[in-house]
């Protein structure tokens, strides 16, 4: 088993679901990067998303488009993304890379996964990697050992979901809503039912992102899904926090709130 | 000075839209042109892209449509647009017989128009009664506004915060003619962070929402959307060169920037092997300054905007910011068919420097008293250069995309006037 698959049995034995944490990798700094990311797994997270900033995120909101424009102006460079991996990987939490295609496409693909894996890191997200353009890809995470998750959407036919899970290892990403990045008021009413048509399709755990940034919402997701995904809210903690120490104090605080929420 | 109007009353057909069966047509079922194209876009999107796709291919088909479009075209657009032959321009050519095509003289006075009536067509089978677009230039906003006021659309254009500066009357325009333009702040405020911020909103208002593309970039089937609406341009010229000179043209010459109007006036002429077909990128402050926008002839394959193709990045694959002093030329990515025309050798992409461009500008306007787009202008600088190559007995018809009028402001700054 990855370190990834051993983290949603371990969840699952202990009858919850799997808190997931989302940082772009340089953001707030380099170092304060793999130092927040080392917070969430202490307060809680399960499992940690390292992001790679990249200059053209179409699919995330101004939150996360702003932590990425900071990670960048820091000169947050694929070395970088796999060394915040290789921190965040030694506290013993299952890490992944959450990235747009392109830099891993002019990285290389198996250059890519075989820098992953040796850096500890179990696998990726890719959100605008479609089943019929990933085929390379999951041949090279296949042999580096790496999963590699892909998204489904509210928007997704029952054919586009079992096409998306059939090429995902590890677990499926369901996206609760129609939209970007972001915290929100309440969880889309659409999460529950794409969760629940997606298990038609799969044995793989089912977690639920976009828009999850409260200890209640992540309950009410726990509710039906595999594991609860939070992204921005984590980053608008360290963006609104006058110094790291209080940005850091702010995250081990939002993971306590988050990690009671899927016990709940 | 001689014009050529054609005006039979043809109509259009299923073919002038869908191409003519070989190199070039077409893409195949996941929208690549060889390797390039194809979809890199969020899930989410794949449903309306399959939608847009579905219906497209439906219209396309339809005569009903068909009949429709062509009839905007016509008494709305102004086409057929005229050739007009440029004899003193072309003494500065090497003496080579310059043809212009003149879509500046279409309404809204660039040839984008000719695809947002046909999206807009489109919108309304869909079911669909907003649309949304970006813009460079402003010009695709532009022609969106307007076709959105004519066909009872909501109409929102997102465009760079750099670009809505430098070009202050189309924002204008925009305003009067009822649509919403947000300015775009993120990344380099330009095309391409208006490109980002249209996908954001389409994710969030698929069901509402058209994204009338304005260039034959983006996932598919948009690259093979907008060629079919645009490519009534090298229709037209190709019927009328033969009525003017009797033979087609040794060379056709476009500027590319996304590439929707060089595919226009290209499409028509893929088959005609003798017909050289050279594509003209922004050089900006040339290519050793780092400031250009030349994509095709000093970028590397990547993925931007949903597809694959040439694309200005560094080695980690970050997006490198593109310069020009024509906003509609200034995207660091380009059409996945031009990548593909590109290494086919079929067509040729050169780039021409900011000063270049307004040169041939600044020459079209005193010797044949038109004023082209800074954008068109850089397809006439590739045309003196190719005249003076190629000689007199030469013939080279330029794509003559849009008018210069929305180009005072920099060219009262370029040329102190």
């Amino acid at each position: 088993m990855t370190t990834l698959q051993t983290a949603f049995a371990k969840a699952k034995a202990d009858g919850r679901a799997a808190l997931v944490g989302y940082l772009p990798a340089g953001f707030p700094t380099k170092d304060g990067a793999i130092a927040a990311a080392t917070a969430m797994v202490e307060a809680g997270c399960d499992v940690i998303e390292i992001g790679l900033p990249y200059s053209d995120p179409l699919m995330d909101g101004p939150t996360i488009q702003d932590a990425v424009h900071r990670a960048l102006s820091n000169g947050t460079r694929i070395a970088d993304v796999l060394r915040t991996v290789e921190g965040v990987a030694k506290t013993g939490a299952a890490t992944l890379v959450m990235t747009y295609w392109n830099p891993i496409d002019r990285y290389g693909a198996e250059r890519f996964a075989r820098d992953l894996a040796g850096a500890g890191g179990t696998g990726t997200i890719t959100p605008d990697l479609t089943p019929e353009e990933s085929g390379l890809w999951r041949q090279a995470s296949a042999e580096a050992g790496i999963d590699t998750v892909f998204l489904v959407a509210p928007s997704s036919t029952d054919e586009r979901i079992e096409a998306v899970a059939d090429c995902c290892t590890g677990f499926v990403y369901a996206a609760s809503l129609m939209g970007v990045t972001g915290a929100r008021e309440s969880i889309s009413s659409g999460a529950k039912g794409l969760v629940e048509r997606t298990r038609a399709h799969t044995d793989l755990p089912v977690c639920v992102g976009l828009g999850v940034g409260t200890g209640k919402q992540a309950a009410e997701v726990a509710g039906y899904a595999d594991g609860v995904i939070v992204g921005s809210a984590f980053i608008r903690r360290l963006l609104d926090a006058p110094d790291e120490a209080s940005g850091l104090a702010a995250v081990r605080e939002l993971g306590a709130e988050l990690a009671a929420g899927v016990r709940a | 000075m001689r014009q050529v109007t054609s005006t039979e009353g043809t109509l259009l057909t299923a073919a002038d839209l869908a191409g003519n069966g070989v190199h070039g047509d077409d893409p195949d079922v996941h929208g690549k042109f060889g390797i390039f194209g194809g979809r890199y876009v969020p899930e989410a999107l794949i449903p309306a892209l399959d939608e847009v796709a579905a219906e497209y291919e439906r219209a396309r088909n339809d005569v009903a449509f068909l009949r429709e479009f062509d009839h905007l075209l016509r008494t709305y657009a102004g086409r057929p647009t005229t050739l007009t032959e440029v004899p003193r321009f072309g003494e500065q050519a090497g003496g080579a017989r310059i043809i212009l095509k003149r879509e500046d003289l279409t309404h809204t006075g660039a040839h984008k128009i000719n695809n947002v009536l046909g999206q807009a067509l489109l919108t309304k089978r869909l079911g669909k009664n907003r649309v949304i677009a970006e813009t460079g230039a402003g010009q695709h906003g532009v022609a969106t506004a307007t076709a959105a006021a004519l066909m009872g659309l909501e109409c929102v254009i997102y465009m760079g915060a750099v670009d809505c500066e430098r070009q202050a009357l189309n924002v204008a325009r925009m305003k009067l003619l009822g649509a919403t333009v947000v300015p775009v702040h993120n990344g380099s405020k330009t095309l391409k962070d208006a490109i980002n911020e249209a996908f954001r909103d389409w994710v969030t208002n698929v069901d509402t929402t058209h994204y009338l593309f304005g260039t034959i970039a983006g996932p598919h089937p948009f690259p093979e959307i907008v060629r079919d609406f645009a490519r009534i341009i090298g229709v037209e010229a190709r019927r009328q060169m033969l009525e003017l000179t009797g033979a087609l043209p040794d060379a056709v010459c476009a500027a590319v920037g996304g590439g929707s109007n060089a595919i226009g006036v290209f499409h028509a002429f893929i088959e005609d092997k003798d017909v050289a077909l050279h594509g003209y990128e922004a050089g900006g402050r040339g290519l050793e300054t780092g400031e250009h926008a030349l994509t095709l002839t000093a970028g590397s394959v990547g993925v931007l905007h949903g597809s694959r193709t040439y694309v200005l990045q560094d080695e980690e694959g970050q997006t490198i910011e593109s310069h020009s002093i024509s906003a509609g030329l200034d995207y660091p990515g380009v059409g996945p068919e031009h990548a593909w025309l590109k290494d086919s050798g079929r067509a040729t992409y050169h780039g021409i420097t900011d000063a270049e461009a307004m040169e041939a500008f600044s020459l079209l306007a005193r010797t044949e008293g038109i004023i082209p787009a800074i954008e068109s202008s850089h397809a006439l600088a590739g045309a003196l250069k190719l005249g003076r190559e190629l000689g007199p007995e030469a013939t080279i018809l330029v794509n003559l995309s849009g008018r210069g009028d929305k180009d005072m402001g920099t060219a009262m700054k370029y040329f102190n006037l």
